[in-house]
């Protein structure tokens, strides 16, 4: 007994002082404690992006937005959950039962694999893969069969053109998004070496070794892949303002019409996943993954130190904030248990703000922080854009997709791959 | 009547080209429940995959007999029915409806109360134009300038509550003049709304009118030329947008609409885009209307000598007016007694909703939306 709980506590140290991801380690029980983390985090952000989608819409479109439950509506995401878990499953009687009860399953499943070889860190990934952002693409296109499937099996009209558009839509914006992609890979070989990488950690690594994140590099051309990437990845993941294969307004829900309660809630939770998955692809290849901003502009250890502070002061912030809206709260008896509420998620916002603090802490959480925070400002203008934008019609998104952003794309990666290999010639003889 | 598909079994729907192959053709219900069909308007839909091969409108969910109504009510008591038609412009249905019996009464309003009633026809017609935008935008996408146009038709429902104290269904004018004599403050007020409103009008454009994506979604949208207009009978911004400078208030001036200086804004192509441009500058227009009327606003009564048991001579009259939608026309035949003998409404939903089909074929499901949100129809008014 002795001996193999020794070898149990051996087995999972080891894994401590390795610098490698857990995957990468093949240490099996730091993979299953990652990917309880993941799915955890992911679940919280969901939810979170959930409440924060619906303040700051309101906030745009002059009103208030869920105030009830909870204080200034904290809990509204909560009480959403637990009344979709509750309600009842339908299913349309000429439904095709297998196919309609897989096409969640099938969306989520793609939306959450992906998450496998998202860089949070250099250590901090699943697993690293050395075809990563083929794997992630691959994976994430996934989730057009769950909606072709979703559409088709409900046996209705609206979901089927639903599932049309979407199909005819992802495939072509694709496309597009893959030419971006690979002008980004491209900038990953311009080493000594001239070998590029496609896993996700090599990419930002490549970035660090350049100095330069891949949006900056030979200015404008990666900031035009960027843009054809920012652009495609709304498409891809059906938001506003390409949200054609849902538009409320002429399809009523397109292609989960007929979908209710949990099945209803597993596409919503597929598509908050996606639209952050798309954002780390984007952060990674471009917004140089989990590096701070300037690593090499300000480097040094007071810069480090300084950047270091970030983290935590963020959720001090987050936590005076509450502080200050607890100070703004009704002084009425009715609104006590709500005023309580709001301190008290602030008390444990400020809680983890010191905490993060803790030098150890910091140096081990400040690479999940900063591209959680690249990626939220992604998660701000996927808002910002259903805010602003009206709705695209589907001929003029075919075109967009073919001919405008398929051109940009070739021509962006034609340009990329001259540039690179005139430079030496050009700039160091 | 049992075959499904009866209901269009009437139909001549030519099929402007040859389907791609022996695609099948999809046949949609859009309607009675849908999000975008603004009310309870049924849309029978034939599609070759997204493209609108033809369609039928389905009317008569909200109908509630109103001209019927009329029969059975003596004039006065038939007045706050009329504002149950087009309920978004309850101000204008009252007006047309008052001056109609004044007409068959052969009596004439004070000039106070031609005034007040301008003003508020005219705020009503900012107020209608305004729900049109929000939705029309909700339709084609953009969420948020719903939310702008109902706040600033607040301030609008404001001051009618003050007035009449009613928001949405008025009843704010009577047969011969207003009942009540406008609150104190009431030119102060309107004008603060006025210097409120006119940036407002200008928001708005700013969210829309050079918005690229709203700009592709309504060019050359449900285009329709003016001679089609005409032929069909359809009025308002709709005509306007066409080209044809017709206006009621100017061409057949009512209340005392002659002694405003404004201009009949117009478009040239016909679509969607041109009927919203048209839409806007009639707001600017009514805010410059508004305007002049409270600054003129005379002293005096505001109730002609009007009997109180109305017995109007027999015979028959055809009066209408400009509202927000179009020339909204009442028809009423008197036979002498207390109660109308026959009362037709000529609403210009109803006639505006027959240049759907028209206006939409060869177009996409999209523009199927798009156009019912700019013929700015309501389902009231529609199905009376």
């Amino acid at each position: 007994m002795g001996p193999l709980i020794a070898q149990i506590v051996q087995y999972i140290e080891s894994y401590l002082s390795s610098d490698q991801t857990p995957g990468g380690a093949g240490n099996m029980f730091w993979v299953l404690v990652y990917i309880m983390l993941v799915f955890t985090g992911l679940s919280v952000a969901v939810i979170a992006m959930n409440w924060l989608e619906r303040k700051i819409l309101a906030h745009m479109q002059v009103r208030l937005g869920p105030m009830r439950v909870g204080p200034h509506g904290l809990l509204q995401p909560i009480a959403d959950a637990i009344k979709l878990l509750l309600k009842e499953d339908l299913m349309p009687a000429q439904a095709d039962g297998l196919v309609f009860w897989m096409a969640p399953l099938i969306v989520v499943l793609a939306a959450f694999t992906v998450f496998v070889v998202v860089p949070f860190g250099p250590t901090h990934a699943i697993t690293d893969m050395n075809i990563g952002i083929l794997f992630m693409l691959g994976v994430s296109s996934l989730s057009v069969l769950g909606i072709v499937m979703a559409g088709w099996a409900s046996n209705s009209h609206y979901p089927l053109i639903g599932a049309l558009r979407s199909s005819a839509q992802m495939v072509s914006y694709e496309v597009a998004m893959g030419l971006a992609v690979v002008s980004a890979i491209l900038m990953t070989s311009l080493n000594a070496e001239g070998t590029g990488t496609l896993s996700m950690i090599g990419i930002v690594q490549a970035q660090l070794a350049q100095g330069e994140w891949f949006i900056f590099k030979f200015f404008p051309l990666g900031l035009i892949a960027f843009f054809i990437f920012a652009v495609a990845m709304v498409a891809e993941t059906n938001r506003a303002p390409f949200d054609l294969a849902e538009a409320e307004s002429e399809l009523t829900a397109g292609f989960h019409t007929e979908y209710s309660g949990f099945r209803w809630s597993l596409f919503f939770l597929a598509e908050y996943s996606a639209m952050i998955a798309v954002s780390s692809i984007a952060v990674t290849l471009w917004l140089g993954g989990w590096l701070r901003p300037f690593p090499n502009l300000l480097s040094g250890t007071p810069w480090d130190q300084i950047f270091s502070l970030v983290p935590g002061v963020t959720f001090l912030l987050f936590a005076a904030i509450c502080f200050y809206n607890t100070a703004r709260m009704p002084k009425h008896p009715l609104f006590r248990v709500q005023t309580i509420g709001l301190a008290g998620f602030g008390a444990v916002l400020g809680l983890i703000g010191l905490v993060l603090f803790v030098p150890p802490v910091s140096a081990r959480v400040q690479d999940i922080f900063w591209f959680s925070a690249k990626v939220a400002g992604f998660m701000y203008l996927y808002i910002w854009y259903r805010g602003t934008f009206p709705r695209y019609r589907f001929d003029q998104l075919m075109q967009m997709g073919w001919k405008v952003l398929l051109p940009m794309g070739l021509g962006v990666l034609i340009l990329t791959a001259s540039v690179a290999l005139l430079q030496p010639m050009i700039w160091h003889p | 009547m049992t075959d499904p598909n009866s209901t269009l079994s009437h139909l001549d729907l030519e099929t402007p080209e040859k389907p791609f192959l022996d695609a099948n053709e999809l046949i949609i219900n859009m309607g009675p429940q849908h999000p975008a069909t603004h009310g309870v308007l049924r849309v029978i839909l034939r599609l070759d995959g997204e493209k609108v091969l033809g369609l039928e409108c389905v009317i008569g969910y909200l109908h509630r007999g109103v001209e019927k109504i009329g029969e059975h009510r003596t004039y006065t008591m038939f007045n706050p029915y009329v504002d149950r038609m087009d309920y978004v412009a309850a101000v204008s249905n009252g007006l047309g409806y008052c001056e109609t019996v004044e007409k068959l009464l052969n009596v004439e309003a004070p000039p106070r109360a031609q005034h007040v009633r301008v003003i508020l026809t005219e705020l009503n017609r900012i107020a209608s134009h305004q729900l049109w935008l929000g939705t029309h935008a909700l339709d084609i996408g953009a969420i948020t300038p719903l939310f702008y146009t109902f706040r600033d038709r607040e301030e609008i429902l404001k001051i009618y509550e003050k007035y009449c104290g009613a928001r949405l269904t008025t009843h704010a004018f009577r047969i011969g003049g207003l009942q009540y004599e406008t609150y104190t403050g009431f030119e102060k007020e309107v004008k603060n709304f006025l210097t409120f409103f006119r940036p407002k009008i200008d928001e708005y454009e700013e969210l829309l009118t050079t918005n690229r994506i709203w700009v592709e979604r309504t060019k050359n949208v449900g285009r329709i030329s003016a001679q089609d207009c005409i032929a069909l009978g359809v009025t308002g911004p709709v005509l306007r947008a066409s080209g044809v400078k017709w206006d009621l208030r100017k061409a057949q001036p009512y209340a005392n609409y002659k002694n405003f200086d404004f201009e009949i804004p117009i478009g040239e192509n016909g679509d969607t885009y041109d009927r919203y441009l048209v839409r806007m500058a009639e707001m600017r227009q009514s805010v410059r209307i508004i305007e002049q009327a409270v600054d003129a606003l005379p002293e005096g009564p505001i109730m002609a000598k009007v009997p109180k048991v109305m017995k109007p001579a027999a015979g028959e009259v055809y009066h209408s007016i400009e509202a927000p939608k179009g020339e909204l026309g009442y028809f009423i035949v008197s036979d002498g007694s207390t109660q109308p003998y026959r009362v037709r409404v000529r609403p210009p939903s109803f006639v505006n909703l027959q240049a759907l089909d028209m206006m939409c074929r060869g177009q996409l499901v999209a523009d199927v939306i798009a156009v019912i949100g700019t013929l700015d129809i309501v389902l009231g008014e529609v199905d009376r």
